[in-house]
């Protein structure tokens, strides 16, 4: 186990520097002259100089990136070029509000879709038939237009919620609460989608396996089969996409958060990259690869404790 | 294991493809889908030329005009430019960068699937771990970034996209390639001197043909939203009109003017919903091509034989006739109903008795319907199937037409089952204890403790040498026959009157056969149970059984005490039965003189 668990950490730590240093590289190549950006048309040509050799801009990439990464190692990302914040301090302000609605959207989607695959692959006929259809316009519809449509009902024309806006949890956990409702919500319908397919899949198949058949011979019901055993087995393949989900949303939420003017790492990710805010941009990048590696091994971690075969390998 | 084999038509190439896209057209969904990207794909190469203005002629005179005013259709957006020019001109690049980030991903995924899993080594290695880090980023940040370096081109991004959608295809190509790579057909034509390039281009990817153009359908409809994303977020090329292009500035008027949002959001969402249901109904007319094409009609029954033929039937010995009947099974039809409304019968009228104590075997070549009997007594038929006609007298219990709360009663404790396939027939999520202990405590109501005990007492009894360790093991901690062994002691763990056997032998090692099936000697003795035993082996029923049927074609064709139909055996399906085993040599302790059972 432990073992397991170090191996993973090792091959995430591979994974990190590869994505980085692809990173650096690309930004590196197509920055342009940055440091007259920062400074604007009016600075004299000595000023940006200067400037650039603050940033180390004048330096090769080799250099520029060795210099990064000792520090990065330390858990220094440097300060944003333009705004002088601390990364990791404006990465992570916003990583919470990114994580508090990623969260929210997976767990909703996990018990929704669940509910629904299982209860397509156990009744069958009309009611399997709607939840997939349901599920298909939920997967095949964006996300943002699904964003868009729920601030256009739920907060233009029923008032229901504030169309825009973030209310810190440490603030009023009402105003959280209202404030998350429907990014939230236009996260998950997407998830839920994709999720119940792979719930219905799996438990479909489970269902027609032989052992289901055995244990209903011994005199077990078949309530007590689908719930102990048919969804133990159907979970490995149903959390497996889930975690493909939750990088899926990650992502999903750069264009939601704009949608609804949250203050996450989509507003910050907007604007490094229109910047070309090289620390910043670097600091979203470190941050997303290693929610992808900590998701993934807790996911297999999960996987593990649902199916003894993993467990011993 | 259940027997059914359908049909499978002869269909040469051509003749499926056309009737795939003959059902796919017959399909509803399917048509209006295709219908609404026929229409798109039209817009798209035409819809500049039907454009009535330049799509960026703006105008301070038709700011947010109304839809229908000044000869405006759609109204004029917030630079007073016609939304119907700019949805028709923004049609052809939306399409087209699509397509563009599919056209990259095909090359990728499918050239690499191909590459990776037919000379595997390492190109497999690097390709897969290349396939994993693409996987494991997020595609929107790196697309920001990419945006960042490159500059706003929704080509580029799109490009980059394809890229990043690559390993979808590379997934599929290799799984299906690593699957057909080692088939005899491909083994065969690589002999046959066929180069390399050709075996692919022919055998394989026929294979993954199919799946490929559906999985590109599902992509483009992800492109086209990920790309309308970018550019809501206005992260687009705003000098050229597109769908996201027009949301975003639609999305600013919210308030005044929501009706902007209107037409791009219609654009993308039904042409993400088409495409999605496209792909589906392909996937649904492929699959059903695969099974049968005939068209069948409602109430319809296939596979009933003209008439039901006599029963051969011999005369009771002194021995086999003792003992009141336990199952009596009356004119059984058993029955799947198709997706068409018709019925298919694989069991066609069948009498059936078994006595208290007897060992009865039921004996027959796979697809006879042997098991779709065993499992009708059992009422586990697999779905779709059921008792269509006939009756199931279970010691004065009707269970032909009995529902979950009657079975409940009887399966378990009264009528017990051991399966053919040992290890398919554990849950590999659960310990063997766990299996063992839960029907005890539901069927018997046994504390935790109790059940334990008894579980373990029972692993000694069928001959586990380490009682505790099989019962904490997993079941692929253990062997076939110790499966067996474990499956054995569950059917007879609540003192069953009738055990169902069905082929309990046949996926064991032939050393193992025989210790099993005296272990089910024993144990039926021990527990004085009627067994039903599901064979094709002639040389089991010799070695077990009481009183034997012959099952052929879903009908009894003839029964009797064993003795009797080994010296007599007169339909000509016996008889052929009995030579293939004389000819294998002599039956195991055949008739040999056995202990006398109690009832």
């Amino acid at each position: 186990m432990l073992t397991f668990i170090v191996r993973r950490l090792l091959s995430g730590a591979v994974l990190l520097f590869v994505i980085t240093t692809v990173a650096y590289t690309l930004l590196y190549l197509g920055g342009g002259d940055i440091a007259r950006r920062i400074l604007g048309q009016n600075a004299t040509q000595e000023q940006v100089a200067a400037k650039a050799a603050e940033l180390g801009l004048d330096k090769p990439l080799l250099e520029q990136y060795g210099g990064w990464l000792s520090q990065a190692v330390t858990g220094d990302l440097g300060r944003s070029w333009f705004s002088g914040q601390l990364v990791t301090v404006g990465v992570s302000s916003r990583l919470a509000v990114t994580l508090s609605i990623v969260i929210g959207a997976v767990l909703i989607a996990a018990v929704v879709a669940v509910t629904l695959g299982v209860l397509a692959a156990v009744r069958g006929g009309v009611i399997d038939r709607i939840v997939q259809f349901i599920s298909v316009l939920g997967f095949a519809i964006p996300g943002f237009l699904i964003a868009l449509g729920l601030v256009l009902v739920f907060a233009i024309n029923l008032k229901l919620f504030k169309a825009t806006g973030y209310v810190p949890i440490t603030e009023s956990f009402a105003g959280w609460l209202a404030s998350v409702t429907l990014p939230v919500a236009a996260l998950a319908i997407g998830a839920i989608a994709s999720v119940t397919q792979q719930v219905r899949g799996s438990a479909t198949d489970a269902l027609n396996r032989d052992y289901v058949r055995t244990l209903r011979s011994r005199g077990l019901g078949s309530n007590r089969v689908v719930y102990k055993h048919v969804l133990r087995n159907a979970g490995g393949p149903a959390l497996a996409v889930l975690a493909v989900q939750f990088v899926g949303l990650v992502g999903g939420a750069v264009i939601v958060e704009q949608v609804f003017a949250l203050p996450g790492l989509g507003q910050l990710a907007v604007q490094s990259t229109t910047n070309g805010d090289i620390p910043n941009v670097m600091g979203l990048v470190l941050a997303t690869a290693v929610i992808v590696v900590v998701v993934n091994l807790l996911i297999d971690l999960a996987q593990a404790a649902l199916n003894p075969k993993v467990r011993l390998s | 294991m259940t027997e059914l084999v359908a049909p499978v038509p002869v269909v040469s190439p051509t003749r499926a493809k056309t009737s795939l896209m003959r059902r796919l057209v017959r399909n509803p969904v399917g048509l209006t889908a295709l219908f609404f990207l026929a229409l798109v794909a039209l817009v798209a190469v035409f819809g500049p030329l039907l454009a009535p203005a330049d799509p960026n002629a703006a105008s301070l005179q038709t700011i947010l005009l109304a839809p229908g005013e000044q000869g405006y259709v759609l109204g004029a957006d917030s630079a007073g430019r016609d939304v119907l020019s700019r949805l028709l001109s923004a049609t052809q690049i939306s399409i087209g960068a699509a397509l563009v980030a599919v056209v990259v991903a095909l090359a990728l995924g499918v050239t690499g699937g191909l590459l990776a899993g037919y000379y595997g080594k390492w190109f497999d290695s690097v390709s897969s771990w290349l396939t994993g880090l693409i996987m494991a980023l997020p595609g929107i940040v790196v697309l920001l970034a990419a945006r960042a370096v490159l500059g706003p081109s929704v080509w580029l991004s799109m490009a980059i996209f394809g890229v990043l959608m690559s390993p979808a295809f590379f997934r599929l190509v290799y799984a299906s390639v690593t699957a057909v790579r080692n088939e005899l057909y491909v083994d065969a034509a690589r002999v046959s001197g066929l180069r390399d390039g050709r075996i692919i281009a022919r055998h394989i990817l026929s294979v993954v043909r199919a799946p490929v153009i559906i999985q590109a359908a599902m992509i483009t409809g992800i492109a086209i939203a990920i790309q309308s994303g970018l550019e809501f977020l206005g992260l687009g090329d705003l000098s050229v009109p597109t769908w996201g292009g027009m949301l975003s500035d639609g999305f600013t008027k919210i308030y005044n003017a929501p009706v902007l949002m209107l037409w791009p959001s219609l654009a993308i969402g039904l042409t993400c919903i088409s495409l999605t249901l496209l792909a589906n109904a392909l996937r649904d007319a492929l699959e059903r091509s695969s099974s049968t094409r005939k068209r069948r009609r409602a109430g319809k029954v296939n596979g009933a034989p003209a008439e039901r033929a006599a029963v051969v039937g011999h005369a009771d010995d002194v021995r086999a006739a003792k003992g009141e009947v336990l199952l009596s099974v009356r004119d059984l039809h058993v029955g799947y109903d198709q997706p068409d409304g018709s019925l298919t019968q694989v069991v066609h009228g069948i009498d059936l008795d078994i006595r208290k104590g007897e060992v009865h075997g039921l004996i027959g070549e796979s697809g006879s319907g042997k098991t779709q009997t065993a499992f009708s007594v059992l009422g586990l038929l697999p779905s779709g199937g059921r008792v269509t006609k006939g009756t199931i007298d279970f010691g004065g219990l009707q269970l032909a037409d009995a529902g979950e709360n009657v079975y409940r009663k009887v399966r378990g404790k009264r009528i017990a089952y051991v399966p053919q396939e040992p290890m398919s027939n554990l849950d590999g999520a659960f310990t063997i204890g766990s299996q063992l202990v839960e029907p005890m405590r539901v069927v018997l109501g046994l504390s935790k403790q109790a059940a334990t005990e008894r579980a373990l007492a029972l692993l000694a009894r069928v001959g586990l040498p380490d009682p505790k360790k099989t019962f904490a093991s997993y079941p692929h901690e253990i062997s076939g026959g110790q499966a067996q062994r474990v499956l054995i002691a569950g059917a007879v763990s609540c003192d069953p009157e009738l055990l169902i056997a069905d082929e309990p032998t046949t996926a064991l090692d032939v050393t193992v056969q025989a210790e099993v099936l005296d272990l089910l000697r024993d144990l039926q003795a021990e527990f004085g149970m009627a067994m039903l035993l599901v064979t094709h082996n002639f040389g089991v029923v010799a070695d077990l059984c009481d009183r034997v049927s012959v099952m052929q074609s879903g009908l009894i064709v003839e029964s009797g005490p064993v003795r009797s139909i080994f010296n007599h055996a007169e339909h000509p399906y016996t008889q052929s039965l009995l030579d293939a085993i004389l000819e294998d040599g002599e039956p195991r302790g055949a008739l040999a003189p056995r202990k006398e059972v109690s009832a």
